[in-house]
Parts: C-alpha cells; structure tokens; sequence
C-alpha cells in the first residue's frame, strides 16, 4: 500500500515571473500575457519547453483559464487541470494540487501561475458593491450573505481583517508597535531586491504619521496593489533529477480550515477560540504532520502578508511562539533577515515587494533552498510557505532541498 | 467636544435577499430584530441559513432578541475605500455579540460616541436606521 502523502514524491524545479507593477501599469499587457510570459520564464528556468507541460495546478484567483492558456502555448495534451476553490488562500496549496497530480502519475510536468491586473478592479475594496463603485471599479456583487456585512460598510479586506487584529490588541496587549515591526522588518528586506516595488526604507517616524485607513490599520499596515504574474513548474523527484536546477522537494502541502472558519472575514461569526487567528491551525497541525517536522525546523518563512497583522497571528498559528505572544517575539526581533531566529519575508512580502496573491512567497522559498536568494538565509534546508488568511481554504507547503 | 461619527450612506445598503434571509430584513423593517433558531436543536444560525449547522434539518422558528449585546471587535473607517464614503468618515463599524444566541454577531455602526471611547466588552444597544426600502441594524452605547 502506498503511503498516503505528497512527501518527497514531487518537486519544484522551476520559477519564473513578469516585472511587477503599481496597480494598473502593466497596460496594454494583458493577464493572459503576463501569465504566458511567467509560465515561459518558469519552463526556461527548469530547463524544460511548452511542449513538456501535460498539467495545470491552479487557484481561485487565477484570472486565466487552462483552456485558453493551452491553445496559445500550443500544449501538446493536457492531463491534468484543476484549481483550489477561494481566493489568495490557494496560493501555497497550488503547488499541493500540482504534486498531488505528478504523484499519482495523473500528470509529469504541471505549471502553477497566477496573473493578476487591477486596472478595472479594486482589490482595495474587493466585496464594496460592483453597482457603487462607478466603472467596474470594485469586483463584487451582493450576496444574500454579504449584506449583512456591507450594510454596515464593512466591504474591504483591511477593516475586515482590521476586526480581527483590534481584537488580538485587545486579549493579549499587542500594539501598533508591534504591526510597525513587521511592516519595517519586511521593508529592510525588499530595499536590497531590483524586484521591489517599495526600496526606501520605512523608519517607525514614518509608520506612525502615515494615514489611518481602518483602525488599527494605518497606510503601511496594507500590501499594495499590484499587476504581475508568477509561475512555479512542479514535476516528479525521477524527472527533476537531470534539470537546469536542484530540484526543491515538497515535504507536505495542506489546504482548507475549520469548517466554522467559513467564510471568515465576510461574516465574523468564527468561534471564539480561533477568532482572533489567522484559520490555520488545521492546516499548520496537518503540514506539520506530513512533512514530519516542526515549526524548530523551519530555516525561512514566507508567510503570506496581506496586512501586517495577520503575520503576528500566523507565527503563532504555526507554533513559532505562543498564542497572544507573537508580539513580543517580533519585537525581540525574530523575524529579521539575518540576525533574528526565523528570517521572514526575506523577499520584501506582499507589503514590500510586490502584491502577486502570495505566489511570490513560493518562488522566493525556491531560490532560498537552491542558495540564489537576493537575501539568502545561511544553509536553508527547509521553507515554510503560507496562502492566506482568507475565507476557506488557507494553505501551507513545506519545502526542503 | 464631542467627534462627529458617520454611518454608512444609504444608497450603500442593499437588501439582497434569498428565502432563508428575508424574514430577517422583512421584521428589520419593522423595527423587529429577529434571529432563525433551530426548533430541532434550539441552536441559533446567523446569518440566517437554510439549514441548521449543528443537526443539518431545515425547521426554523424566528425569535425576537432586544437587540442589547456587547462590542466583541471593531474598526474605525477613517480613510474612503471608495471615493462615495469620503463624506461619511469616520464610521466606527462594530461586530456585537448578542447574549444568548449561542455567539452570534452583528455586524453594524456604533453610533452616538466618539471613536476614542469605543472599546471592547462595551454594553451597546441596538437602533434601526432607516433607509428607503427598510432598515439596518446600528448600535449605541448602553449604560
Ligand atoms: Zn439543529
């Protein structure tokens, strides 16, 4: 009987990405063009054609659709496509799909992409009413659900996630900061990288006379938004042997949640117990287990960070300090590339770097492993890659070399 | 002096419906707070849904809740995600547990207070606030 796991029976032996943009300037591309130059840029780095790829992994904010992808790279046969459900909280579990498929021989070579353009959306304001915002401005429709949210105002990621960190301040002390602490470690980190969008560096002066958007959040407490596409090229360990990099082995991969996690940020009712989380608990119990290591383990995290808050609340999801104590183990300067325990976000994260729906999270846990990063952490033998906070699923891939 | 708070415009509001939620706008209109409980399992579920989330059967019965509960989390809205809020700002939006209900929270403006005195664990007490085609829940603090 074959065991019943994604340990070691897949690897990631390629990345590739577009320039990344300020929301809208990636025009007259399209997403499709972005994606298609990511995914060659990913193929070219692994060594491999258009004409090896026979699979698609992909996740729900995939702006782009197999079926079209396919017909303009002229892929030979596609065996495998499918896609996590939800949002941004598939992005690590993206690459789960793909190794699930390369493991149970339903595919060889699977691209993961994910392409994303705000020119005619507001990822700002993403469950504002489409019909108020003027323009196609912001994306969602109303719900029979959603209005018991919206009715109130309540209709962008930040107030909603707002809600959740308000409330961690609340139980266990934890300060603004605490939420400067992540916003400038992650910004020390992108100030070295070509790739970055924001390269001056935030000083606390700076953070504090920044705009309130959504108490607690002010300015930099938010990603930006951004135009951009990722692409990452998962295969077989006997496949990734002979290719143009050493292949980087998928220990674990997990996605979904508490069923009563739910909706999450659009509704509010989570339990009380993990209200004030950031939902992957199950997910990091389940990572954990399959890789068969612990968060002691782990070299480099790359923790997907819409909102600074929800870094605090995913270092203690994944057991890097206990729960309500994440600010304290930041302030004591934990997550700081080189010096600190856990080195997090090394490539500038969503806040700093660029906003790519978490994708850029795993391609930087790729080069950390081959040893090419632009802030490399010393030996890093094993990666930690999360997708979400979000409504469910939320994701997670341990990744070693 | 006391800071000027905002609730959200109405042309924000919209009563989107579907069977399972319409008795709740239906009796808000009336300035009736109601809640779908289970008549299986007495387990409360909101918002409201087709099916009880703890025995899975459909049989619902509506009972009336004074509206009286307790700021479980809040933001203050200070910046217009979009360009039609720029008016209203700030709007304190509060998520309030209502006791007895088996935890479930509402989502509304805290009105009647400055955003610097809202907190945490603060009794609030429910009001309508009136728009064309019904009302939506709001709170106030309660003494
Ligand atoms: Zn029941």
């Amino acid at each position: 009987m074959t065991d019943r796991t994604l340990k070691d029976r897949a690897a990631i032996v390629g990345v590739g990405a577009t320039p990344y943009y300020r929301r809208g300037r990636s025009l007259p591309q399209t997403p499709l063009d972005l994606a298609i130059k990511a995914t060659l840029a990913a193929l070219d780095d692994a060594g491999l054609g258009a004409d090896d790829v026979d699979g698609f992994a992909l996740y729900g904010g995939a702006f782009v659709d197999t079926s079209l992808l396919a017909q303009i790279l002229g892929i030979p046969e596609v065996r495998f496509t499918a896609g996590l459900t939800g949002g941004g909280g598939g992005s690590a579990g993206s690459i789960g799909l793909a190794a699930a498929a390369v493991a149970t021989g339903m595919a060889d070579v699977v691209v993961s992409v994910l392409t994303l353009q705000q020119a005619h959306m507001r990822f700002g304001a993403s469950f504002a009413p489409r019909s108020k915002g003027g323009a196609g401005a912001y994306s969602a429709p109303s719900t029979p659900e959603s209005v018991f949210a919206s009715n109130s105002g309540l209709m962008a990621p930040g107030q909603m996630f707002a809600m959740l960190v308000q409330r961690h301040m609340h139980l266990y002390g934890t300060t603004r900061d605490h939420l400067a602490e992540v916003a400038i470690s992650t910004r020390n980190n992108a100030i070295t990288r070509e790739t970055s969008l924001m390269r001056d560096p935030l000083t606390r002066e700076q953070y504090f006379d920044a705009r309130m958007i959504s108490e607690p959040f002010g300015l930099y407490d938010y990603c930006m938004e951004c135009d951009g596409a990722v692409a990452v090229i998962t295969t077989t360990p006997e496949r990734a042997k002979d290719l143009r990099h050493p292949p980087v082995q998928v220990m674990g991969s997990a996605a979904g949640g508490a069923g009563r996690w739910g909706q999450a940020i659009t509704w509010m009712g989570m339990p009380d117990e993990y209200f004030t989380s950031s939902g992957h608990r199950p997910i990091a119990k389940r990572v954990y287990e399959m890789a068969g290591v612990g968060p002691a383990d782990v070299d480099v995290a790359l923790f997907y960070d819409h909102f600074t808050g929800m870094v605090l609340l995913q270092l203690e999801d994944y057991g890097f300090c206990g729960i309500g104590e994440s600010g304290p183990f930041v302030a004591e300067g934990n997550i700081r590339w080189p010096e600190g325990t856990l080195p997090v976000n090394t490539h500038g994260g969503n806040l700093s770097e660029a906003y790519i729906i978490g994708m850029t999270h795993v391609k930087e846990a790729v080069e950390q492993l081959r040893g090419t990063a632009v802030n490399q952490v010393p030996d890093a033998d094993i990666a930690l890659v999360t997708g979400g906070p979000a409504s469910i699923p939320v994701s997670a891939l341990l990744l070693h070399r | 002096m006391v800071t000027r708070v905002g609730v959200l415009p109405s042309e924000f509001v919209s009563f989107v419906a579907n069977p399972a939620t319409e008795p709740f706008w239906t009796a808000a209109a009336e300035h009736r707070l109601v809640l779908p409980r289970c008549t299986n399992c007495d387990t409360f579920r909101f918002p409201p849904a087709a099916f009880c989330w703890v025995c899975r059967r459909q049989d619902v019965e509506w009972v009336e809740h004074d509206g009286n509960g307790e700021l479980y989390s809040f933001t203050v809205l200070r910046h217009a995600v979009i360009p039609g809020l720029a008016e209203a700002l700030p709007i304190v939006i509060g998520v309030v547990e209502l006791p007895d209900t088996n935890g479930c929270r509402l989502i509304g403006d805290i009105l009647g207070c400055p955003p610097e005195v809202v907190e945490i664990g603060m009794p609030v007490a429910l009001e309508w606030y009136d728009v064309d085609d019904g009302s939506v829940p709001c709170f106030r603090p309660r003494a």
